[in-house]
């Protein structure tokens, strides 16, 4: 079996610490491969604080894990050649939440598009160059002759977000790190740009990992989803087992609160979370606001069941199910 | 009478290329009590709206025409030392992003404290207040930077309800909060109505939260309002092509079809298209959409609508 393209193997990453202070830990023993079989996008979901952004730091290279190791074609990150580490920056690209801030505001948009043509040697010429960009630009809906040659500033959010989409595109990569796309955009172009990462799935065969905190947009686009709560994953398995039948309390709750255009509205009125904020510090980190709480949550953390083919969730309410080992995540995703 | 009147209301700032006309002739009423809701993409001029509403517009913005009627008061000719009087006392607003609302160097509850002094009001009752919007005891005493996000915003509910207004105005409350929190959020909004009798006019684009809270709803598209309903109605029969599109961007947890956004940008206002400003993003366009600006027709008791075919 060949190896992953990429792993994270039991990463863990805490913050803080120091002389005073107590550690924060944002990644507890994460096990995740991305690249393997089929291309599809998986979305991790969770509240902030819950480690996806440092999950996508630590796949992208960008935070050093604690513990643990993240693999290229099976290689630490950390100690690739230089042109194994060449070629990770190509296949793993990443669209980040702030579609202003990665823009330098005194360059025209043509910037980011062509920093990578030329670093990465993309193209023999000028015009070819050109029209690699023009291609990467229509293929996520835009025209070219509206991006082009402006700044930053003239275009709108959604444009700037399909830009870097755009960005990711055009070093044929075959993964993109997603971490909050669609966040700052408005619903109406949410939708627009969810639709062309999902068509370079379908189309261009790039895995996605979608991180985001919106679980509706998590169904709608992905083929998995992993629900983070406070470091750990507390349920995974095929888009729609975790959203339609939610296993774990948690997930329950994120999707009870969504509101939804009905015309019954219990929305509001509806109580969903428990707050014993006593239980702060139970072996199940979800104990303190969790409706379904047992004596067993306080003293025992709970590990991953496998509560169907391609569905698992940390949970005592599903002890009953076959464990499953953290780094076998993968067993339940497609 | 109306809690709120808002008449004929536009706002334009002064542009090297021109006058640009944010909010263009909208009129609405706030019932006493009522949720109502304005949505709209960004750049519809939902959130100037509620800037002018509170007579915050700075140049080279300006309110240019209509009236904003408060319990007898016209808060667009107001002098500005009676619309200093007036906000918080009769009209409030919770702000967006409250991180940036909050000063990061006062305790939380020193800025609920001084709200009061500045209206000549005994800063008393803080820690009442501070429980009242679901805040555990103590918090007066942190800084901004202790709190999460969803506590901030509870600390400018607290500001918001602090002298009892009799509006409430909350442009993207939660829009920075997730999900779990915006409902805990929104409960306490509503908890916080009912106590003070008020009406609460919510800003937003979030079609579901809208449909979950608001009692009446304001589509607002290119700075006017395009439709006006219960929101039922629009819920169960947006007649607005915009309104429509809006709520099926939306991604639905019933069923999983293709995402679909609104084609095209929203425009822009300096270069607002001829006729019905939506015609070119609109899929049921005819010619007459080009060239002839739709009014707003009551098409059913309560419904206002300003588009040819509704």
């Amino acid at each position: 079996m060949t190896a992953p393209l990429l792993q994270a193997d039991c990463v863990s990453r805490t913050y803080g610490g120091g002389l005073l202070g107590a550690h924060t830990l944002a990644l507890d023993g994460f096990s995740l491969s991305i690249g393997t079989g089929k291309p599809s996008i998986t979305a991790v979901v969770g509240e902030s604080g819950s480690g996806k952004t440092t999950l996508a730091r630590v796949l992208l290279g960008l935070t050093t894990p604690t513990s643990g190791t993240v693999r290229y074609r099976g290689e630490d990150i950390t100690r690739l050649s230089r042109e194994a580490r060449r070629a990770y920056r190509t296949d793993i690209q990443a669209i980040f939440q702030d579609p202003y801030g990665v823009f330098n505001p005194f360059y025209r948009v043509d910037h980011v598009l062509t920093t990578p043509v030329r670093k990465f040697g993309l193209a023999s010429s000028r015009a070819e160059g050109r029209e690699l960009i023009e291609q990467a630009l229509r293929t996520v809906g835009l025209r070219p002759e509206e991006i082009l040659g402006r700044y930053p500033h003239q275009l709108s959010g959604g444009q700037r977000q399909r830009t870097m989409v755009a960005r990711a595109l055009l070093l044929k990569p075959k993964i993109i790190i997603a971490d909050e796309p669609v966040s700052m955009v408005d619903a109406s172009l949410r939708a627009t740009i969810l639709g062309s990462l999902r068509r370079l799935t379908d189309e261009f065969g790039i895995s996605i990992l979608y991180i985001t905190h919106d679980l509706a947009t998590a169904w709608q686009v992905s083929d998995n989803i992993i629900v983070m709560y406070r470091a750990t994953a507390v349920e995974a398995g095929s888009a729609e087992t975790v959203v339609k039948s939610p296993a774990h309390p948690y997930t329950r709750l994120l999707v009870g609160s969504i509101p939804q255009v009905s015309l019954t509205r219990d929305w509001l009125s509806t109580e969903a979370d428990a707050q014993r904020p006593g239980d702060r510090d139970a072996a199940c980190r979800f104990a303190d606001r969790c409706v379904s709480a047992m004596a067993v949550c306080r003293s025992e953390r709970p590990l991953l069941s496998r509560i169907g083919p391609r569905h698992a969730a940390a949970c005592h309410l599903h002890r009953q199910h076959a464990q499953l080992a953290a780094e076998d995540l993968n067993d339940v995703l497609a | 009478m109306s809690a709120l009147a808002v008449r004929g209301l536009r706002v334009s700032f002064d542009h090297p290329l021109g006058l640009v006309r944010a909010v263009d002739d909208v009129s609405f009423d706030l019932r006493p009590n009522e949720r109502f809701g304005l949505v709209g993409e960004s750049g519809s001029g939902k959130s100037t709206m509620a800037l002018a509403i509170m007579r915050m517009i700075r140049p080279p913005g300006h309110i240019d025409g209509g009236d904003i009627l408060l319990g007898g008061k016209n808060l667009a000719t107001l002098s500005a030392e009676d619309v200093r009087q007036t906000r918080l006392a009769g009209i409030a607003m919770v702000p967006q992003g409250s991180m940036n609302a909050l000063n990061p160097v006062m305790r939380v509850g020193d800025q609920v404290a001084d709200a009061m002094r500045d209206h000549d009001k005994k800063p008393v009752g803080i820690g009442a207040l501070m429980a009242r919007v679901g805040l555990p005891a103590g918090t007066a005493d942190k800084y901004p930077h202790e709190l999460s996000g969803g506590m901030k915003q509870r600390v400018c509910i607290a500001i918001a309800m602090c002298l009892r207004p009799t509006v409430i105005i909350a442009d993207e409350p939660t829009s920075a909060l997730d999900v779990v929190v915006q409902r805990q959020v929104m409960r306490t909004l509503a908890d916080v109505q009912r106590d003070l009798n008020a009406a609460i006019l919510l800003i937003g684009h979030d079609m579901g939260l809208m449909a979950q809270f608001v009692d009446r709803l304001g589509v607002m598209y290119a700075g006017r309002l395009v439709e006006i309903a219960p929101i039922a109605e629009i819920v169960r029969r947006p007649r607005h092509p915009y309104t429509e599109m809006l709520i099926a961007s939306l991604p639905s947890m019933d069923h999983k079809d293709a995402l679909r956004g609104i084609p095209g940008l929203a425009p822009l206002l300096r270069d607002l298209p001829s006729g019905c400003a939506f015609h070119p993003r609109c899929p049921k366009a005819q010619d007459r959409c080009a060239i002839e600006r739709p009014e707003p027709r009551e098409v059913e008791s309560g419904v206002l609508v300003r588009c040819h075919f509704a």
